[in-house]
């Protein structure tokens, strides 16, 4: 019991983060069509972004500031990095392609991926950072749940990505721009007709779905400590696997894809082993995508001719 | 207006086809003119010269390309004629290379002759990719993309982890987990043994040779148009009885089934494999070239080929790396400015920036922030010109790379004399992280180098150097 409590509380951790990332993947597939490759390479960014705040004020020892002021900062900062990154690359990289053919932008988010791979390789070398999360806040603070006691981090992390998805849900239903995402991603030509500018939409879209992944990258630094640059690969599959198991452009769908995904890899690297618990999240998906394609909230497209 | 009767989209469709002009004109009109049994001649005349005039390290680059052109035109037949989105196909050049490995090397007592070993590997690559495209009958796009990538990952995975299976070999190691598997032997044909590299290049040469007759015939055959028909548009060539899926298992079959020989060669050269060969970086390189040289195209297949995997070797040499840097940011300035005025104005900056930024440096913080600096291209032509940095190095190229990026986007972003502004910094900074950084650091820039060249060409010539422009029917 106390077992299967622990791997809840970890797939609970992994999936509220999965689940951010997914957000950003499915949010741009709405409105675009276009799979951001480089979402996991956004979220790398971020993940640096709050190190770097870290190594700033101090190093998690000898810090300058208290320690709540400098958790607000890095995800503050993680925030404007990768946003910066994620408009620039709609800009740069996506918007000149959006009438070309569906393989162009695809192949400009693989290099934009690899470039920005490299250059975080470049600025940060291979060596992997470490938050040493547990010297800014001891490993023993937090709840105690039973027989287990729930990590203060932890707890951070799943209620600042609940309290996110609810702003975003909330946003995205009532706010006039976040109306006008879901009518982009309805139908962009009919979007634009109705007055709506669909370029500001798009960059809007980016530019959430950007924060979202550097607000991951931050808590996956906090959580499990060693940031890297080849982090947001396997990261930007795993969460790309869970924005097409919820349904790729819902976002209810990408939250539950997250958590479902995070259940997942915590109960196999729990239950099973660690060495599997790649194979059987692709294996996840794979399957998921021969059954059921469109994933569990998604609606099947029509395709006129 | 067109008259009745008469289709405007099919009266203009000259003006779309593109003509011959700017620069290159001269040169492209002398190589369509020739007829691709000429144009293949040349290339293997020229090609089998090669290996007499360098040294052994030279054709086991020449090797290195040879293999990539091979593999790009098997990936050019999935993704660039039938149009399926493959990002498995390193998978199957890994599958193909391990299988050899495997039944050659001492992991198994076999050690299969080459005559047995070849077309059981080729076919049964083949095999695979008839699975994997199995999952192509439902999904399109993205979807399948993504699908393939998973698949690379897996096996990948397999090949790391799972050198011993559980339950069917505790005691066999078949993979070599991550220490891949050595010994494995070359190939033998009627008693020849392929131990060189000199022969093995003449091997890769004529089976590249007869690829490239085999895929031109293909290309014009009904086998071909009904590929490019799939590309063009799925359903209206369902709609036209074209077999769909059956096209599609033939096109990762056979793409899958070079990859898979092309495998086989790699690990009788290496003498060797190992998994770190077979990662998403090459599968990568091998889309670099395919897009590099024209979706598509044979000869530009192959030509992109020769450009992508000779640029990382000479990236490795500095003194040739530093002459190509420098030519390509010159030719960079005029493709940005067009207008000779403006490019010189743009060098006449940089130099005069480079000068005040030296005085301005050693007026506020001394001699002392000055490192050694090396024989340089830049040094010998502009003597005390460059900033070389000593002990703070490492930060300032840091800020200075992350700078140089944000010009060159505003260098893109900018018109007419404010690009001129934006590049003249822009173009510093990239000279000072490249002789500070960038030179010293070859397998990150190539990194840089790749996917910069994939965002590059898809914005300014999706078709590649050699393909043929899509028009788009909307």
């Amino acid at each position: 019991m106390e077992f299967f409590l622990q791997q809840t509380i970890n797939g609970l951790t992994l999936g509220s983060v999965y689940a951010l990332l997914a957000l950003g993947y499915s949010m741009v597939y709405g409105v675009l069509k276009l799979l951001n490759f480089a979402h996991g390479e956004i979220y790398m960014f971020g993940a640096f972004a709050g190190y770097g705040v870290l190594t700033v004020l101090g190093g998690p020892s000898a810090l300058v500031v208290p320690v709540w002021l400098v958790i607000t900062l890095m995800f503050v900062a993680s925030m404007a990095v990768s946003s910066a990154i994620g408009v620039a690359l709609e800009r740069f990289a996506y918007r000149p392609l959006r009438n070309s053919s569906r393989i162009a932008p695809l192949i400009s988010a693989v290099g934009a991926s690899f470039f920005l791979q490299a250059a975080a390789l470049l600025l940060f070398t291979a060596n992997s950072k470490s938050y040493d999360a547990p010297t800014l806040i001891p490993i023993d603070t937090g709840l105690t749940l039973g027989p287990i006691n729930v990590w203060l981090v932890r707890i951070l992390v799943i209620v600042t990505a609940a309290v996110l998805m609810v702003l975003l849900t909330m946003w995205v239903a009532r706010a006039k721009t976040g109306k006008a995402v879901r009518a982009v991603s309805f139908d962009r030509e009919a979007a634009a007709m109705m007055g709506i500018d669909v370029d500001r939409v798009i960059v809007v879209t980016f530019l959430i779905g950007s924060a979202l992944a550097g607000v991951g990258g931050v808590m996956v630094g906090l959580v499990f400590g060693r940031v890297f640059h080849l982090m947001g690969f396997v990261a930007g599959l795993k969460a790309f696997t869970a924005a097409v198991v919820g349904g790729i452009g819902s976002i209810p769908g990408a939250m539950l894809g997250g958590l479902l995904i995070g259940f997942a890899e915590a109960y196999t690297t729990g239950y099973i082993s660690s060495t599997f618990q790649n194979l059987i999240v692709f294996g996840l998906l794979i399957g998921f995508l021969l059954m059921r394609p469109t994933g569990i909230l998604g609606r099947p497209e029509l395709v006129k001719v | 207006m067109s008259e009745i009767g008469v289709d405007q989209w099919v009266e203009q469709s000259g003006d779309r086809q593109e003509q011959y002009s700017g620069r290159t004109a001269p040169i492209r009109r002398l190589f369509d003119s020739l007829r691709p049994g000429w144009r293949l001649v040349i290339f293997l005349l020229l090609a089998a010269a090669y290996p007499l005039v360098v040294s052994q390290s030279g054709v086991r680059i020449g090797i290195t390309v040879l293999l990539l052109a091979m593999l790009a035109l098997g990936l050019n037949i999935v993704v660039g004629w039938a149009g399926l989105l493959d990002l498995g196909y390193v998978a199957f050049y890994g599958f193909g290379a391990y299988f050899y490995a495997i039944v050659t090397s001492n992991q198994l007592p076999a050690h299969w002759p080459t005559w047995i070993a070849i077309p059981v590997i080729v076919a049964t690559t083949a095999l695979l990719g008839a699975l994997l495209s199995l999952p192509s009958r439902r999904l399109v796009g993205d979807y399948l993309a993504i699908m393939t990538l998973f698949f690379a990952q897996i096996f990948g995975e397999v090949v790391r982890n799972f050198e011993r299976l559980p339950g069917v070999s505790e005691d066999l190691d078949l993979t070599g987990g991550p220490n891949g598997i050595t010994g494995v032997e070359p190939w033998k044909l009627f008693g020849y043994e392929f131990g060189t590299f000199n022969r093995n290049f003449y091997l890769l040469l004529v089976l590249l040779g007869l690829l490239i007759v085999a895929l031109h015939n293909i290309n014009d055959s009904r086998t071909g148009r009904a590929w490019r028909a799939l590309r063009e548009d799925t359903l209206a060539a369902e709609h036209m009885t074209t077999p769909v899926n059956r096209l599609k298992m033939l096109a990762f079959a056979v793409g899958a089934a070079i990859a898979g020989l092309a495998g086989t060669i790699f690990a009788s050269v290496q003498v060797g494999v190992f998994p770190n060969n077979f990662v998403l970086l090459f599968l990568i390189t091998i889309y670099a070239a395919v897009i590099l040289g024209g979706l598509g195209s044979i000869p530009g297949v192959v030509l992109g080929a020769i450009v992508i995997a000779y640029t990382p070797e000479m990236l490795r040499d500095p003194s040739t790396a530093g002459v190509l840097f420098y030519v390509g940011l010159v030719a960079l300035t005029v493709a940005m400015l067009k207008k000779w005025r403006l490019v010189a104005t743009a060098l006449a900056g940089l130099v005069i920036l480079g000068y005040a930024v030296r005085w301005a440096a050693l007026a506020i913080w001394g001699d002392s922030i000055l490192g050694t600096a090396n024989d340089t291209l830049i040094s010998r032509v502009l003597d005390g010109w460059l900033l070389v940095l000593g002990q703070s190095q490492e930060v300032v190229t840091s800020y200075a790379f992350v700078l140089a990026i944000v010009g060159a986007l505003g260098v893109i972003a900018a018109q007419n004399w404010w690009r001129v502004v934006w590049l003249i910094p822009t173009l510093y900074l990239a000279i000072l992280v490249w002789e500070n950084k960038l030179a010293l650091q070859p397998s990150v820039t190539r990194q840089l180098l790749f996917g910069g060249i994939l965002m590059v060409m898809m914005a300014v010539r999706p078709q590649g150097l050699l393909g043929i422009r899509q028009v788009e029917i909307t």
